[in-house]
This record gives structure tokens, C-alpha cells and sequence, in this order.
């Protein structure tokens, strides 16, 4: 019985210290979460205005021929950034990142392309490596805090490859979006080159202005592409950070949750085990006591 | 009115302008004039200037207020970059760190 006792404290003190663990882990991430979310919405505007910059030299120059927008006839590979997380202890972040990237492997490897893996974060080079797929480009050691600097050298490599001939044709991204502090979205985008959508402008939309350009429609799109493409990594990152605290509280949250569960379950049956042994003690000196009384009657 | 400088030359940009788009030189100062204040002027490394509908918009990697330049750190980093330019005329990017360094002493009000 005693050893029982033992056990159960025993169990009981380590649950209680992974639950300090978790809380603190959950507690810090929650503050991160604020910082990660000023971080991206103070992103917002130049990624606003960039991609109006774009939206109004390639609607007025219609005949834009550029080698970042148009795309190759025959494409052969396809470059896809994967964006993970460097830490663990996020619960499904990286596996659901993963997964979708797996799919989007599947259907372009469907389209006859051969894929080519480019990863940001420990976990998603992690992941690569230990299944032996060689990766075009890997990153590691800013998922938290993403610096423009950092998508500027993602970027940089995806459009080296990108104009190269034997390149890469196409880059995708699949990153996790940041709806709110309960929902992150993974979602899988294609970036180059540039989906030309023919919107019918509405009545309330305010037409695109004619632009005119300093010194030509060309040579601003030649300089404004890469860092259009930049903006677009960087607030990928940036979303993904977010995401990725976001995911860690969760995790986190649930995990102090079972702890302290299972810390009252366990509580319960120490409480047990002790009340059975005070009764078996109770009931062994009530029954030697009354064999004592039973043998002196009998002496008597 | 705000003044920048692309790589075609100064353009001015008055109000009612017509919309533009432009690419900044590399260690540019912008100066926006306004009225009854003092200009308030901006060291701006790379970038565009796009104006559309009345609003101008400049989208440069790196800018600082002249007024939160370090004028010290810009003249130190103005006479490292031209001392590795004299020992390297090739030197491409001190040159680049001497036209930046340029531009934040100018944004500042500093003689150069």
C-alpha cells in the first residue's frame, strides 16, 4: 500500500512541474503573439502599396514582356517554398504545413513537373533531410522574427533560379495565414510568374490610373518585380511567425490542460490509496485490540 | 510639393500631378515642401515613388527622417567608405555606402 502512495506522489510531482513547463511555454507565447501581429500589420502598407505599384504597371503597359511575368511554355520544374518553424512544441503547425505541400507536390508532379523543395525552418529542413529529398535552398534560425533582409535572400535565390534556363519555372509558396489568434489557415499560393487576373472593374472600384513612367514601363517593372516578390515572402514569414506562436499557445494551453487533469485524477486516487490504508490500519488495531479483550475474557 | 530624385532626374511633383511611377536612385533625398512648416526631408536608398490620385506614395527598402540621422555615425561611415574606395577603385559596394552616407548628411542639413 505504502509503495502505491509513493508512486502516486511521485507521478504527481513531476505532472505538476511539465505543467509549470507548458504554462510558462503558453504564457510566453501569448506575448509573442502581439509582438509577431504589430510586426505584420506594421508590413501591411508597403505590401498595400507595392502591390498596387504592380497592379498599375502591368493593367497600363498591356504589353508587358517581361521574364518574371510571363510564363514558360513548357514548364519543367517548379520551385515551391515551404515556410515551417525553427521550434517544435506548436502542436500541428509544421504537419499541417507539411501536408499541404505534399499535396501541391502531388499535383504538379500530376502536370508533369519536377518539384523542387525550397524550406524555411528547422522542422521543414529537418523534415527533407530525413527523408533523403535534396532541397533547393534552406534557411533556418529567424522563424520567430523574420527580418526583411531574410526574405530579401529567399527571394533573391528563387529569382536567380527563376531566370536561370535550366531554373526553376514557376514558384509557389505554401505558408500558414494568420486570420486571428484562433485561426490559421495554411494556404498555397503561386507567386511567379505573376497570375494576370481580368477583373471587370466595379462601379465603386476606383479605376486604375494611368501611369506614367519614370524612365520607362520596362525598367520600373524590371526593379519593381524582385521586390514585389520580397514583400510577398517577407509578409509570408511574417504571417507564418504569427501563426506559429499562435499554433504554440494552443498547443501549449491544452497541454497545462491535460496536466492539470490528470494531476487531479491522480490526486484523487492518492487520496484513495491513503483513506484505504488508514481504514486496513483502523481495522487491524480494532481487531487485535478485541483479540487482546477476547484472550483476557478467557483468562478470566 | 515633393521633390525626388529618379533615375531620369529631379522630378517635383505638384498637386494634381499626374499619375507616376518612378524608380529612386540609389542614396536620393526627398523633400516634401509643405506649407507653413519647415520641409521635411528624408534620406531615401532605392525604391519608387508612385503618385495616383493625389497621394503620393514612396516605397524605398531603407529611408530615414533627416531629423533622426546620426549625423557622427553618417560622417564616420562617409570617410570609411571613401577610404576603401581610394584603396579600391573597383569597390562597388563602398560606393554605394559613400552615396548613402551622402544622402543621410544632406537630409540632415549637413554640408557635404
Amino acid at each position: 500500500m505504502g509503495a502505491q502512495l509513493r508512486l502516486l506522489r511521485r507521478r504527481i510531482k513531476s505532472v505538476t512541474s511539465t505543467a509549470k513547463i507548458t504554462r510558462a511555454q503558453e504564457l510566453i507565447a501569448s506575448s509573442r503573439i502581439v509582438r509577431a501581429q504589430q510586426r505584420m500589420h506594421a508590413a501591411l502598407p508597403y505590401e498595400r502599396e507595392i502591390t498596387r505599384a504592380v497592379t498599375g504597371v502591368v493593367s497600363n503597359a498591356s504589353s508587358v514582356d517581361h521574364p518574371l511575368t510571363v510564363a514558360k511554355e513548357n514548364p519543367a520544374k517548379a520551385g515551391v517554398l515551404i515556410v515551417t518553424s525553427d521550434s517544435g512544441f506548436c502542436g500541428g503547425f509544421n504537419a499541417n504545413v507539411l501536408r499541404e505541400a505534399e499535396a501541391l507536390r502531388g499535383l504538379l508532379a500530376g502536370r508533369g513537373l519536377e518539384v523542387i523543395p525550397f524550406v524555411t525552418g528547422r522542422k521543414g529542413v529537418t523534415w527533407h533531410s530525413f527523408r533523403a529529398r535534396s532541397m533547393g535552398g534552406q534557411w533556418v534560425g529567424f522563424s520567430r522574427k523574420p527580418s526583411y533582409a531574410d526574405a530579401k535572400t529567399i527571394a533573391g535565390e528563387l529569382i536567380d533560379s527563376f531566370k536561370d534556363d535550366n531554373g526553376i519555372d514557376e514558384i509557389h509558396i505554401v505558408s500558414t495565414e494568420f486570420v486571428s489568434m484562433l485561426t490559421q489557415n495554411v494556404v498555397v499560393k503561386r507567386i511567379l510568374p505573376l497570375e494576370i487576373e481580368e477583373t471587370e472593374a466595379s462601379a465603386t472600384d476606383t479605376i486604375p490610373p494611368y501611369f506614367e513612367f519614370e524612365p520607362t514601363a520596362g525598367d520600373v517593372l524590371e526593379s519593381l518585380l524582385p521586390r514585389y516578390v520580397e514583400s510577398r515572402i517577407f509578409t509570408a514569414l511574417l504571417q507564418s511567425a504569427a501563426s506559429e506562436e499562435a499554433a504554440r499557445r494552443r498547443a501549449m494551453k491544452s497541454a497545462t490542460d491535460n496536466a492539470n487533469e490528470l494531476m487531479r485524477v491522480l490526486t484523487q486516487r492518492m487520496n484513495q490509496a491513503r483513506q484505504a490504508e488508514i481504514t486496513q490500519e483502523i481495522s487491524e488495531i480494532v481487531g487485535g485490540a478485541n483479540a487482546l479483550a477476547d484472550a483476557a475474557a478467557g483468562k478470566e | 510639393m515633393v521633390i525626388a530624385k529618379t533615375v531620369d532626374g529631379e522630378i517635383g511633383i505638384m498637386p494634381q500631378h499626374a499619375p507616376v511611377l518612378g524608380v529612386l536612385v540609389e542614396g536620393g533625398v526627398l523633400r516634401v515642401k509643405r506649407e507653413g512648416e519647415g520641409d521635411l526631408v528624408a534620406a531615401v536608398h532605392g525604391g519608387f515613388i508612385s503618385v495616383a490620385d493625389d497621394e503620393v506614395s514612396v516605397l524605398a527598402e531603407v529611408a530615414e527622417l533627416g531629423s533622426e540621422v546620426d549625423v557622427a555615425a553618417a560622417r564616420d561611415a562617409l570617410e570609411r567608405a571613401q577610404a576603401s574606395i581610394e584603396s579600391n577603385q573597383e569597390d562597388a559596394d563602398a560606393a554605394v555606402e559613400a552615396k548613402r552616407a551622402r544622402a543621410r548628411l544632406k537630409a540632415a542639413g549637413e554640408d557635404v
